[in-house]
């Protein structure tokens, strides 16, 4: 083909994907978006109060911050662990070892919540041990932080392999031949290294804990008032045929969603700041 | 300090970086290991800080066996190639880590830390920078810094890795010359490693010459490179020619040029190949029946120096095929201009002095 033709190929394609992407965006994206909150707003201000200050309501958002909320801690201290084990020593299987980590990623959250029920429910191998404790797992808030831990622990490692492995060591060998001990060469110099990267880390756990759906509905047997998170209470409520409180319930999670975006943008203006 | 390491071994999987390395380093000695990359003598001197471990051997601070002495316990100051400062802290924080983080007991007060981290900076000449960023100095100044670091818990050793490796040429001269000058007025036993010869000779009191995880030659920079221990280190101090040699009753003949050699005795004649520096090659324009005939290829003038590459015609073992080889010269450009030589043109080159080593060479 000749030159000019594919320039003329080339003059109708590229408006063509533009704008094609731009309304694939508009249909996807920005109308449900907006749909969301007029379809929560059309409640009116006292509608909107009302579905808020219900019970339930009040009880899966008090829940889904504190899945949220024990979540975030310890996929923090296990996340760095990991990170500072498979960027600080080599040893057999550091490699399976990162790859084990991205598994979460990697399955359904729907076969990770249905692996801990069977694991830890009232069948699984560990339903005497946990019934003579008096513990129950599944069907209760520990289950739902358990299934919450495991879908969202690789954001953190993701987020830290790659930058302490630029890094280097050099920086804390420095401070171990000056004398330092192993506690303050992690305070002094590592965490100031990647306490951006780690912040960055939180945000995206964070995200995911609030959001997540699968995993926990298989965990949570969705009892009004007990096990029922935002995210599910939105199904139930959807359910009930209450589609003003569904969509108030949905509106919340989106401005959740909304600010961790605002956060992480500013986040990543920070961290290429800080990198270079 | 004097530092004695003894039999250490050390391997990375398949690779050995170090076989059967003994050394032993006066105290107060500024010493030089040089080697070509994979040598082995970074990991030597990791070793000495502790922030590697040997497979096995033993190394003794003045008579004291620390093999097994934890890093922070070692008292080694430490230089990196890379400076490795801590680029969230200030020049002030990062020279007066060392101090800040020994325990309460030992630790000294505000004031006095002030007063040390200072006085180090005078002594790297850059107190003027104590409030700054170590991103907001050029290389020159962060491995001074790095320096002063080092020197702030008073080390009984200094050990330095490439710490001029990163920096551009002139930079890396001036620092050369202030670490020597440094060195005699502090006299901490000191190592530091090097791949650059000239900065070995120019710096050190004493040279380690390393390969393949195993030492060469250690002596004074003037016994190493006057008498190099074998053809590896020959080679590895500086551009080098090799001729095929014939060496008989402290003669060795190249070509037609015989040259005294009286380290070899042996009334047998032996092969050999003679090892000598572009400098030690005289040019003549005249034939001359004890020289080699060559033809000019190549003139390169590098200020006040000329390198010539010359091409001349040796007999090989098998006399049907004789080849070309290449001869590098060097000589002052005035020598050359007197000569009047041109790119073409013939003459015939004389080796002044060389050194033999028999066998078939490396």
């Amino acid at each position: 083909m000749s030159r000019t033709g594919l320039n003329s190929q080339r003059r109708w394609l590229k408006p063509l994907l533009i704008s094609s992407g731009v309304v694939l965006t508009l249909l996807l994206l920005v109308v449900p978006l907006i749909f969301i909150f007029v379809a929560a707003f059309s409640a009116g201000v006292g509608g909107i109060w009302q579905n808020l200050t219900e019970p339930d309501m009040l009880h899966a958002i008090g829940l889904t911050l504190l899945v949220a909320g024990l979540t975030v801690p310890i996929n923090l201290v296990f996340g760095t662990l990991i990170a500072w084990c498979v960027t600080r020593f080599s040893f057999p299987g550091r490699r399976l070892l990162l790859t084990l980590i991205d598994i979460p990623f990697a399955v359904s959250p729907v076969v990770a919540g249905l692996l801990y029920l069977l694991l830890y429910g009232s069948n699984g191998p560990f339903a005497t041990l946990l019934d003579q404790h008096d513990v129950q797992l599944m069907f209760a808030w520990p289950g739902l932080v358990m299934v919450t831990v495991f879908v969202s622990c690789p954001f953190v490692v993701r987020e830290l392999v790659p930058l302490m492995s630029t890094l280097g060591t050099e920086q804390e060998e420095a401070a171990v031949l000056l004398g330092a001990s192993g506690w303050q060469v992690f305070w002094h110099i590592t965490l100031p290294n990647i306490r951006w990267a780690l912040v960055y880390g939180v945000i995206l756990t964070n995200a995911r804990a609030v959001g997540e759906f699968g995993a926990v509905s298989v965990v949570s047997g969705t009892i009004r008032g007990q096990t029922n998170t935002l995210p599910l209470h939105i199904e139930l409520l959807q359910q009930d045929y209450n589609t003003a409180g569904a969509f108030i319930a949905a509106a919340l999670l989106t401005l959740i969603a909304i600010a961790t975006l605002v956060v992480k943008a500013f986040l990543q203006w920070k961290l290429a700041r800080t990198s270079d | 300090m004097s530092i004695r390491i003894e039999q250490v071994n050390k391997r990375f999987g398949d690779f050995v970086a170090l076989e059967k390395v003994n050394l032993q380093i006066k105290t107060g000695e500024l010493t030089a290991l040089l080697g070509p990359s994979g040598s082995g003598k970074t990991t030597l001197l990791r070793i000495i800080a502790g922030l590697e471990q040997a497979d096995s051997g033993r190394i003794h601070f003045n008579n004291e066996d620390i093999t097994g002495q934890h890093v922070s316990e070692r008292g080694v100051g430490f230089v990196f190639q890379h400076y490795a400062l801590f680029k969230h802290m200030t020049v002030f924080e990062n020279v007066a880590y060392g101090l800040t983080v020994k325990p309460k007991k030992f630790r000294p007060n505000n004031a006095e830390i002030s007063k040390k981290v200072h006085n180090l900076l005078q002594l790297v000449q850059l107190d003027w920078t104590a409030d700054r960023f170590p991103a907001q100095l050029s290389g020159g100044q962060r491995q001074r810094i790095a320096l002063a670091r080092a020197l702030a818990v008073e080390p009984k050793v200094l050990l330095l890795d490439e710490p001029f490796g990163a920096l551009d040429a002139k930079v890396r001269a001036e620092l050369r010359r202030w670490l020597r000058r440094l060195h005699d007025e502090i006299q901490v036993t000191s190592v530091f490693v090097t791949h650059d010869q000239e900065e070995a000779f120019e710096v050190a009191d004493r040279i380690v010459v390393m390969n393949k995880g195993a030492i060469e030659q250690d002596g004074t920079p003037e016994q190493v490179y006057d008498t190099p221990a074998n053809p590896f280190v020959y080679e590895f101090l500086g551009n080098v020619n090799l001729f095929r040699a014939k060496v008989k009753q402290g003669q060795t003949t190249i070509g037609k040029v015989q040259l005294a050699s009286p380290e070899h005795t042996n009334g047998k004649e032996q092969d050999g190949f003679a090892y000598v520096r572009p400098h030690e090659i005289d040019v003549l324009i005249a034939p001359s029946s004890d020289a080699l005939k060559v033809t000019i290829d190549l003139v390169t003038i590098v200020g006040p120096q000329v390198r010539l590459e010359v091409l001349t015609v040796v007999e090989t073992n098998n006399d049907n095929n004789n080849e070309q080889q290449l001869i590098h010269i060097e000589l002052p450009k005035d020598q050359f201009k007197a000569l009047q030589l041109h790119q073409g043109d013939m003459a015939w080159i004389q080796p002044r002095y060389s050194k033999v080593f028999l066998g078939e060479g490396i």
